[in-house]
């Protein structure tokens, strides 16, 4: 008797279980439990890393706790998920993280194949080659031969092979999962030539024991539209993702910073208003409260200030704004208006 | 009173009866456990299809457009190779190391083990100083510190150390020249073949003869004679259809000839010296479970002693030793998955990392990867069971 009642108990238990999992929505969830969890990059400076403190930080970091500021109106109620470029779809894909801000390229792929949606692209990148300045390569075309280190499972990948053999150039991939260890196998002269977004690149040169020996070639090979994603099927987290990417850039174009966002919520334009919660019901549309954008901006800064305090030309980085600039001074980014 | 409680028990009895009891609960679990897997399988399916991932086995031969590390026999070409492709040079670089390691792993294991119980005392203590050291260190970090070991401490491409233009050595890996056959090169391998039955037939014909008459044939050296002899006279008679290839400078490093990386070093290297360890005690432990009477007895007997390691007490020994062996043999393969912290091209490493993130078929492609290691090790038991049997005390 006992057997048999332990027997049906286990079963029951292994069912109920199974069937736990259940689909609410995630902005619901989110809420619930008090905090996001998003997934990072496991070391990136500039775009996502752990400070002297323990605390992480970044421009990818900063989407992370934007987001956070919108739904919950304090930017650091945020846990990281730290993600290889391997682990970080699996992640999402599986409910393990909310939302993933770890540098992923925008790829049809990515988009239409594995269940998940791109947001935006918080950072317009392309592919980059990087040498040693001893070498006496000037250009790409030059590399006929070369060892390349280069991470694992990224669009970083595939280009390299598309771009060498367009060119007719043989070359040797020497592939490593993190970062850091394409770093150490790059530093101590493993391979030739270290490829992957210009952006990280440049984090990446930041952090080798002779930053000024090594140069970043003048070629981009691709496309590297960098963006967050959350998974495919809700429409509502996604559009709270997506307009906290939108406020970001919207908040730069108003003019509206960290500092001056508290006298701007007796301005005169209407469009500042409504960005604001002084007027209108976007936040509540959103499902998010109306102080949401000033949130943002309060806690987090506008897009330009998350861009300069991270990777900006007075960082280590040293990274121009180049396309990531407002399309009104000549770059890419564009948001639809709040209205 | 007895003729009730039996008729009570003639309605009752199925449920009392413990067999029928016994194969109920069996039935009743074997239910429960398959209605479990076949709610998970659905699960999972349903929960892919309502999220938009794609699932199959077709990626397996949708072009794979990346590069991988090293691939000895498979002809690995990026603009062509497919997933498939990956899963076969995967396949082939995890059984590569693993045979490979086996084979030194045992060499160690044996020598270390047998000095471990040297009379000398330099010898016994170095042996188990290497024992314990290694043996108490996980396996991760020891690779990945032969792999630092390898990158670092190994010249760069510029001070290439150089052994006579053949053997080159840098932190881009070790350089060999690769022996390539020319046209006529048949003969070597039907010389090769011929060897190998020769001495099969030899080494029989040797022990019926010693049965029969009890004289000794050197039959090891006569085999050695054979298996290198023939395919070198055969070598030398066809002239020599076979070329060296030397590894040359190129503007970036050193090309051609037979590349070993340094990624496959530290592996190799990590997992013989790791799994030699245990090997070691295991073959200790064998070596003191033969009763020493077996050894005083061949003393008093007159036999030489290394005749009587190698004829007494290893033979004996080795019923001891499969085993325990063949677990380790087991792990070793294993242990090869760990290559993906230093960017091995093991199966682990380029079918279930790269290929995994660029077609994004997880469970496909974990449940072949899973699949494979669990057919190797079967075939590993298999053929050491097969061997303890054969070596198993035959008794008359």
């Amino acid at each position: 008797m006992n057997f048999k009642s332990i027997l049906v108990a286990t079963a029951a238990a292994g069912f109920m279980t199974a069937a736990g999992v259940a689909n609410a929505g995630i902005l619901d969830d989110v809420k619930k439990k008090g905090f996001i969890q998003c997934g990072v990059n496991t070391g990136l400076a500039g775009f996502s890393a752990p400070n002297d403190k323990g605390k992480w930080e970044g421009f990818d970091v900063d989407f992370c706790r934007a987001m956070a500021a919108a739904v919950f109106g304090d930017a650091d109620k945020v846990k990281y998920t730290p993600l290889t470029s391997k682990e970080r779809f699996t992640a999402l894909q599986s409910g393990e993280i909310d939302v993933l801000a770890r540098n992923a390229t925008w790829t049809f792929t990515r988009d239409v194949k594995l269940g998940l949606e791109f947001i935006g692209s918080n950072y317009v990148d392309g592919q980059g080659f990087m040498v040693r300045k001893s070498l006496g390569v000037k250009s790409a075309k030059e590399l006929d031969g070369a060892a390349v280190c280069i991470q694992t499972g990224t669009t970083t990948e595939l280009n390299l092979a598309d771009y060498f053999r367009a060119n007719k150039m043989k070359f040797k991939s020497v592939v490593f999962e993190r970062a850091d260890e394409i770093r150490a196998g790059y530093d101590a002269g493993r391979c030739d030539v270290y490829t992957t977004d210009r952006s990280g690149l440049a984090a990446q040169r930041s952090l080798l024991s002779k930053p000024d020996e090594h140069m970043v070639l003048p070629e981009v090979v691709s496309k590297e539209p960098l963006g967050p994603l959350v998974r495919h099927g809700d429409s509502q987290w996604g559009d709270v993702a997506r307009w906290t990417l939108f406020a970001l850039i919207v908040s730069e174009e108003l003019g509206l910073t960290s500092a001056n966002v508290d006298q701007m919520k007796s301005s005169n334009n209407p469009e500042v208003l409504r960005f604001l919660g002084v007027e209108g019901k976007m936040g509540e549309q959103l499902g998010v409260g109306a102080q949401w954008a000033y949130n943002i901006v309060k806690q987090v800064g506008n897009y330009g200030e998350s861009y300069e305090r991270h990777v900006g030309i007075n960082t280590p980085l040293k990274l121009e704004r180049g396309l990531n600039q407002l399309w009104s001074k000549g770059g890419l980014l564009y948001a639809p208006p709040f209205r | 009173m007895a003729v009730t409680s039996e008729s009570k028990a003639a309605t009752r009895s199925l449920w009392y009866d413990p067999k029928f009891r016994a194969i109920f609960y069996q039935i009743l679990l074997l239910v429960c456990v398959l209605g479990l897997a076949a709610y998970f399988v659905s699960n999972t399916v349903q929960n892919l299809q309502e999220r938009g991932i794609a699932s199959g086995f077709g990626f397996l031969t949708t072009p794979a457009g990346f590069d991988v590390g090293i691939s000895p026999f498979i002809k690995y070409d990026p603009t062509k190779a497919t997933h498939g492709t990956v899963l076969l040079v995967g396949i082939q670089n995890t059984l590569v190391v693993s045979i490979l390691g086996c084979i030194l792993a045992t060499i160690i294991g044996f020598v270390v083990g047998v000095m471990r119980l040297s009379n000398n005392w330099l010898v016994a203590k170095m042996a188990y100083c290497y024992i314990e050291a290694l043996r108490n260190i996980p396996l991760l970090l020891q690779l990945i510190f032969w792999w630092h070991v390898c990158i670092n401490i190994l010249p760069q491409v510029h001070d290439t150390y150089n052994f006579a233009d053949a053997v080159l050595l840098n932190n881009r890996g070790l350089f060999l020249p690769a022996p390539i056959p020319e046209e006529g090169f048949g003969v070597i391998w039907a010389a090769i073949v011929v060897a190998i039955v020769a001495t099969v037939f030899m080494v029989r014909w040797a022990h019926k003869r010693q049965d029969q008459t009890g004289q000794h044939f050197p039959s090891f050296w006569a085999a050695l004679g054979l298996l290198i002899g023939l395919p070198l006279i055969a070598l030398l008679l066809a002239g020599v259809p076979l070329h060296l290839e030397y590894a040359a400078k190129t503007r970036f490093s050193l090309s051609g000839g037979l590349i070993i990386p340094p990624e496959f070093l530290a592996l190799l290297l990590g997992l013989v010296l790791y799994t030699g360890t245990f090997i070691a005690e295991i073959v200790r432990s064998g070596i003191q479970a033969v009763s020493h009477g077996q050894t005083e007895a061949a003393r008093a007997l007159g036999v030489k002693p290394s005749v009587t390691m190698r004829l007494i007490i290893i033979p004996q020994a080795l019923r001891v030793i499969v085993p325990p062996l063949t677990s380790q043999y087991l792990n070793l393969t294993k242990n090869s998955s760990l290559s993906l912290a230093i960017g091995g091209s093991e199966i682990v490493a380029v079918f279930m990392g790269t290929s995994l993130n660029q077609a994004g078929q997880a469970l496909e492609i974990i449940a072949i990867t899973m699949l494979f290691y669990l057919t190797v090790s079967l075939a590993i038991s298999m053929f050491m069971n097969w061997y303890n049997n054969r070596i198993a005390l035959t008794e008359r």
